[in-house]
């Protein structure tokens, strides 16, 4: 049943047309992304992004003032997360976008950023 | 060059547990932007595929996540994702858990066994994590301990009651995950503090 769906009915182009936009890739060769890496535009580049993609150019365009993570624009792009990761490494690779990774799994939280977090809560 | 942003540092806690248990409930109660979706295909970004080249015809498994934000400081963000309750493809997900600072696991105690597949994956990963024990119908049949006991969990992890529908529940639900995490974190310090 489920292989169908790549054949036949409505879904087919949504489940193809994403990657049609990366060239068939589901990952960058070089640059590795997580869920919530941080992505803003590099305002003093913006001129240069006139011959982009209409996708990356929306990405740009989301992250002009504010540092939004990954799945925050795939959300908002209603594209699957490992596209947006391709269209924004070609981003980096271009210096259209500044990124921040978040700590990765050797890097352990402190105690003390741990109770800045609660500390943000509780203020909520 | 000035005029390019200061970049914020972002973190994550996972709202875990099974279908229906209110994890989308929980994001929405506490996040300052309502509950976004995403997703993302298992056969193709998590199984090792890099290119579509040949795979077209091969089936996909979409899994879709929700998630909010709280922003602690202008230079530090914290993402809540709720994991999809019933599809267990998110365990291979691996980019979901990696670098996560906690993980709440919400039960309902009229199907504790619903919340099993979470508690391990996070137990098997050394995630903190602390046990929500979401009150439906105002119901509170069963002490934490009792649930403690019956999910055979480590003593040390939290267990608290709470109704993820009201904010200040919620909030004191993530207050004992990072709890479990400062515990975590300082023990780790005593440790290497210790071997000097
Ligand atoms: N009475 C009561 N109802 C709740 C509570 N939390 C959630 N609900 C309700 O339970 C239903 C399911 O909640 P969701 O937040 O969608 O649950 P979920 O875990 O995201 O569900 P899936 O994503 O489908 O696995 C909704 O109708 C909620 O309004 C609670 O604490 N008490
Ligand atoms: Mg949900």
């Amino acid at each position: 049943m489920p292989e169908q769906r790549w054949r036949t009915g409505p879904e087919t182009g949504r489940y193809l047309r994403p990657y049609a936009i990366t060239g068939g890739r589901t990952r960058h060769s070089q640059h590795a992304f997580a869920l919530i890496t941080l992505v803003v535009a590099r305002t003093a580049h913006l001129a240069d992004a006139g011959h982009l993609e209409p996708e990356a150019a929306h990405i740009l365009h989301l992250c002009r003032d504010r540092a939004l993570a990954v799945a925050e624009i795939a959300a908002l792009l209603d594209l699957p997360v490992s596209v947006v990761k391709v269209l924004c490494g070609d981003l980096l690779d271009a210096s259209l976008i500044l990124v921040q990774s978040p700590p990765g799994r050797e890097d352990q939280p402190s105690v003390e950023l741990i109770e800045r977090v609660m500390d943000g809560i509780r203020q909520l | 060059m000035n005029s390019e942003p200061v970049m914020p540092t972002a973190l994550k806690i996972l709202i875990a547990g099974g279908f229906g248990v209110g994890k989308t409930t929980m994001v929405g109660s506490v996040s300052e932007v309502p509950p976004l979706e995403t997703e993302e295909r298992m056969t193709e970004a998590s199984l090792g595929v890099d290119d579509l080249a040949g795979v077209e015809g091969k089936a996909s498994t979409t899994v879709a996540m929700d998630f909010g934000r709280i922003t602690i400081a202008p230079e530090l963000v914290l993402y809540l994702f709720g994991t999809p309750g019933q599809d267990r493809f998110w365990f291979m997900w691996d980019d979901l858990a990696m670098g996560a600072l906690g993980a709440v696991v919400l039960a309902d105690t009229r199907r504790l066994q619903a919340s099993f597949a979470s508690i391990d994956f996070f137990e098997e990963r050394g995630i903190p994590f602390a046990v929500g024990i979401n009150c439906f119908h105002g119901r509170r049949d069963c002490t934490p301990e009792q649930v403690s006991a019956a999910m055979d969990l480590d003593p040390a992890t939290p267990v608290v009651l709470c109704d993820v529908r009201d904010r200040a529940s919620s909030k004191h639900v993530l207050l004992s995950v990072l709890e479990a995490a400062r515990a975590r974190a300082s023990a780790r310090l005593a440790s290497a503090g210790g071997g000097h």
